[in-house]
């Protein structure tokens, strides 16, 4: 393989990765305030107690967050030279201002939230609490600023092959920001929620008798209740905006070759990229005309009017319906869900928690799936219009990128195996933790020694 | 108010500023884990809670010093990198390692704890050694003869001693007791370690690098400069002395050896400093050829003006909160 494609796939591992544990903890740490400010309010020792479990487990994902996110800052620059030699006047300031404005803060207030619960005053605590969750959603702002712009640049001007801002305002709030940074945070919300759910799901599974289980399932449920339908508006309006700008990514989404009017919504197809034809189709007449359009003969381009200029079809088709697939999964289990729970708030049915159960990490794969649709449907550029991806790769031997592309699979592979591990390991551990043994804002001997440590 | 020929100047100064901040604070938690025992729980434990509270943002300097060389001298960071691409991504390896071990060894059953305790040392020492070996090759302006790749296999040691110096001189101001007399065992012995590193770069530096010689050895600056590593031997002696006579129970050390490492270090990277500037790659690039559009630095520096002393105020703030001795892990 070349440097190119070596490139591409370590760049798209460690993304992918290192997604996997931002997408939890941006809205698992609003999750951890409103259990913070519920036990500021009530003075109930269970919403201590959710609180307690959820922040060990936000501990770890943020660590893993962090740690491959540093080597995101490398990869630009080891793999990537041509970007930031084109356009790095617009990205350098973006990412700049993330690590000043959100990396810190999130990271240093981090240190009193995890250890400065008996050395601060409460509020402080909580305020400790609500700044990592201000933090790290900041942090979503400023990288999807930069990458909303590489999709839909705007507010700059090229000079001799060089990007120059004009604009900083349009810049930041470049057309597909909005939606995207909507799309994205919902999608952590989601993923939160699924893998809040599931996890208290299991622990009812294995017996756990106690409240603190029950009460995150139905406030997780609850949530994805309330946001996967506003999430698939947003995704609507998302596409929307897609089409008006990037209109090959969506004829490949669509898996539209030819452009048509009143074009079908396929079902199921194989798009073969080599014949530009798709096989097995099973599709709704003039369904996708009439979503996008709002005419069921509107027009939709077809990748064959961008020659040359348009993304591979088979993975973004796949991708965009893994994704859609799931979120419909999501709006089922979560309504369902949120249904019963309201009738049956003690004993949930065994085959509710089963399926919740099986949904745990369904946010991360509609995440990566959603992340595989945009970012390959901007292919072949790097930034649209202004830089192929082509030409900003290194030119590193590919021994090399080979060898540090084995490394970093190897090194993510051990650290998902014990992630996913780890955060059961710790949920079969609080089963057998009493009620509330403690008092819960005060540390005890059994916490600080043996296996409760940390 | 900033005119674009302060620009290369100011971001260097405030990359350089990141970069010996990176090397005070992540050196000392890399440190720290160098030291970490794998067969006495307790110790291992208490020195963990010592870095507990502060490794994640210690470890947000390198993204900051990273980024600002990203941001404000972009040619410059794709030179380094591409040149450094195989040490940076085992680098990278070492800082995964050891940030996630941190978390796993707390959470995971007890007999595997042992592996993250493991990891969590093999990972700091990978990372430390890693920066000193590229450190070296850096100051060998990234030629891979077999001079250059010895001389930074010295340097790559010389980092690591260093680091477990800061390290030690932390667990004596942090802790109390058994473990703080074994720390100023430990920081003597870092200590006599780390003279010898720096006098070995110090010599073998001019040698090789006739713009260092240069820089160094013309008069008059050279009355000046010279003062500098002799004033890093001389403390590295005061803190050698005094650490005796703490073994001896004669003096109760506490902060004084973490301040006298500061100083080294501070020190230590002056003398760097003096040797390249204004080059930010040696021999090729200065800060001032590989400067980036003005207007898009003025847009950044603005904001920063605002928020870095507002990051420097939380970080003491933060540290003041954990201040003294440190405590069991009470861990919510």
């Amino acid at each position: 393989m070349d440097v190119f494609m070596l490139s591409r796939i370590q760049f798209a591992a460690n993304i992918s990765f290192h997604i996997l544990f931002p997408t939890i903890t941006i809205a698992l740490a609003w999750f951890l305030v409103f259990f913070k400010i519920r036990f500021q309010l009530s003075g109930h020792p269970v919403w201590m107690r959710i609180y307690r479990f959820w922040v060990k487990v936000f501990a770890l994902t943020f660590a893993l967050g962090v740690v491959s996110g540093i080597t995101m800052s490398f990869q630009f620059g080891t793999n990537w030279p041509g970007f930031m030699e084109t356009v790095g006047n617009i990205a350098g300031p973006l990412l700049g201002y993330e690590v000043l404005t959100a990396f810190f803060l999130e990271a240093t207030f981090l240190g009193i939230m995890l250890f400065g619960i008996n050395k601060v005053p409460p509020w402080l605590h909580t305020l400790a609490t609500l700044l990592v969750a201000f933090g790290t959603s900041l942090s979503a702002f400023w990288i999807l600023a930069l990458n909303s712009w590489m999709h839909t640049p705007a507010g700059f001007e090229v000079r001799d092959g060089v990007a120059f801002a004009t604009d900083w305002y349009a810049i930041i709030f470049n057309p597909s920001f909005p939606y995207r940074l909507g799309h994205t945070l919902l999608a952590s919300g989601l993923t939160a929620s699924f893998f809040i759910a599931g996890i208290s799901a299991y622990r009812l599974l294995k017996g756990d008798h106690k409240k603190a289980p029950r009460i995150a399932l139905r406030v997780a449920l609850l949530a994805a209740a309330v946001l996967t339908p506003i999430q698939m508006f947003v995704g609507d309006l998302h596409g929307l905006n897609t089409l008006k700008h990037q209109p090959q990514k969506v004829a490949a989404m669509e898996g539209i070759w030819d452009t048509k009017q009143g074009a079908p919504l396929l079902l199921f197809a194989i798009p073969d990229d080599e014949t530009r034809q798709n096989r097995w189709e099973i599709s709704i007449p003039k369904l996708a005309s009439l979503i996008l359009t709002h005419d069921w003969n509107g027009e939709l381009k077809g990748l064959n009017d961008f020659p040359d200029q348009h993304p591979p079809m088979r993975p973004i088709f796949f991708s965009f319906r893994i994704m859609v697939g799931l979120g419909l999964l999501m709006l089922i289990v979560s309504l369902a869900g949120s249904a019963i729970l309201v009738k049956h708030r003690e004993s949930p049915p065994h085959w509710l928690l089963k399926s919740v159960y099986f949904m745990t990490f369904s946010g991360w794969i509609a995440t990566l799936a959603g992340w595989y649709v945009t970012e390959i449907g901007r292919q072949p550029y790097l930034v649209q219009g202004i830089l192929t991806t082509h030409a900003a790769v290194t030119d590193q031997p590919p021994t090399a990128v080979s060898f540090t592309l084995a490394l970093y699979l190897t090194t993510y592979a051990f650290l998902l195996y014990w992630y996913i591990k780890t955060i059961f390991t710790m949920a079969k551990r609080s089963i057998t933790i009493e009620e509330y043994e403690t008092k819960d804002n005060q540390p005890t001997v059994s916490d600080i020694k043996g296996v409760q440590h940390v | 108010m900033f005119s674009d020929a302060q620009l290369p100047i100011i971001f260097a100064s405030l990359m350089a500023f990141a970069i010996i901040v990176y090397a005070l604070l992540d050196g000392y938690d890399l440190g720290v884990g160098m030291l970490l025992p794998t067969n006495n729980e307790t110790e291992s434990d208490t020195m963990i809670a010592s870095i507990g509270p502060f490794w994640d943002a210690n470890e947000t300097w390198l993204v900051l010093a990273v980024g600002l060389l990203l941001i404000a001298f972009p040619v410059a960071h794709s030179l380094v990198l591409g040149a450094l691409y195989i040490p940076v991504s085992i680098m990278l390896i070492g800082l995964i390692i050891r940030g996630v071990a941190f978390d796993f060894r707390a959470k995971v059953k007890s007999h595997n704890k042992r592996l993250w305790d493991r990891l969590f040392k093999f990972g700091s020492a990978l990372t430390a050694f890693m920066q000193g070996f590229m450190l070296g090759l850096y100051v060998m302006q990234f030629e891979y003869t077999i001079y250059s790749v010895a001389f930074s296999l010295i340097s790559g040691l010389g980092v690591c001693v260093a680091y477990t110096l800061i390290g030690a001189a932390w667990l004596i101001m942090k802790t109390d007791g058994e473990l703080q007399q074994k720390a100023t065992v430990w920081a003597k012995r870092a200590g006599r370690l780390t003279f010898i590193s720096i006098l070995v770069v110090c010599s073998v530096n001019p040698i090789i690098n006739n713009k260092v010689m240069t820089v160094w050895f013309t008069f008059p600056q050279a009355i000046f400069l010279l003062n500098l590593p002799l004033l890093c031997f001389c403390l590295i002696g005061i803190n050698d002395w005094l650490l005796t006579l703490a073994i001896r129970k004669r003096f109760k050390t506490a902060w004084v050896p973490f301040a006298l490492v500061v100083c080294v270090f501070v020190g230590g990277y002056l003398g760097l400093i003096i040797s390249f500037y204004p080059d930010v790659v040696p021999g090729k690039l200065s800060i001032f050829d590989s400067i980036t559009d003005p207007s898009s630095l003025r847009f950044l520096l603005y904001g920063s003006l605002i928020v870095i002393p507002a990051i420097l105020m939380y970080t003491v703030f933060s540290y003041r909160i954990f201040w003294g001795k440190v405590e069991p892990l009470t861990y919510y």
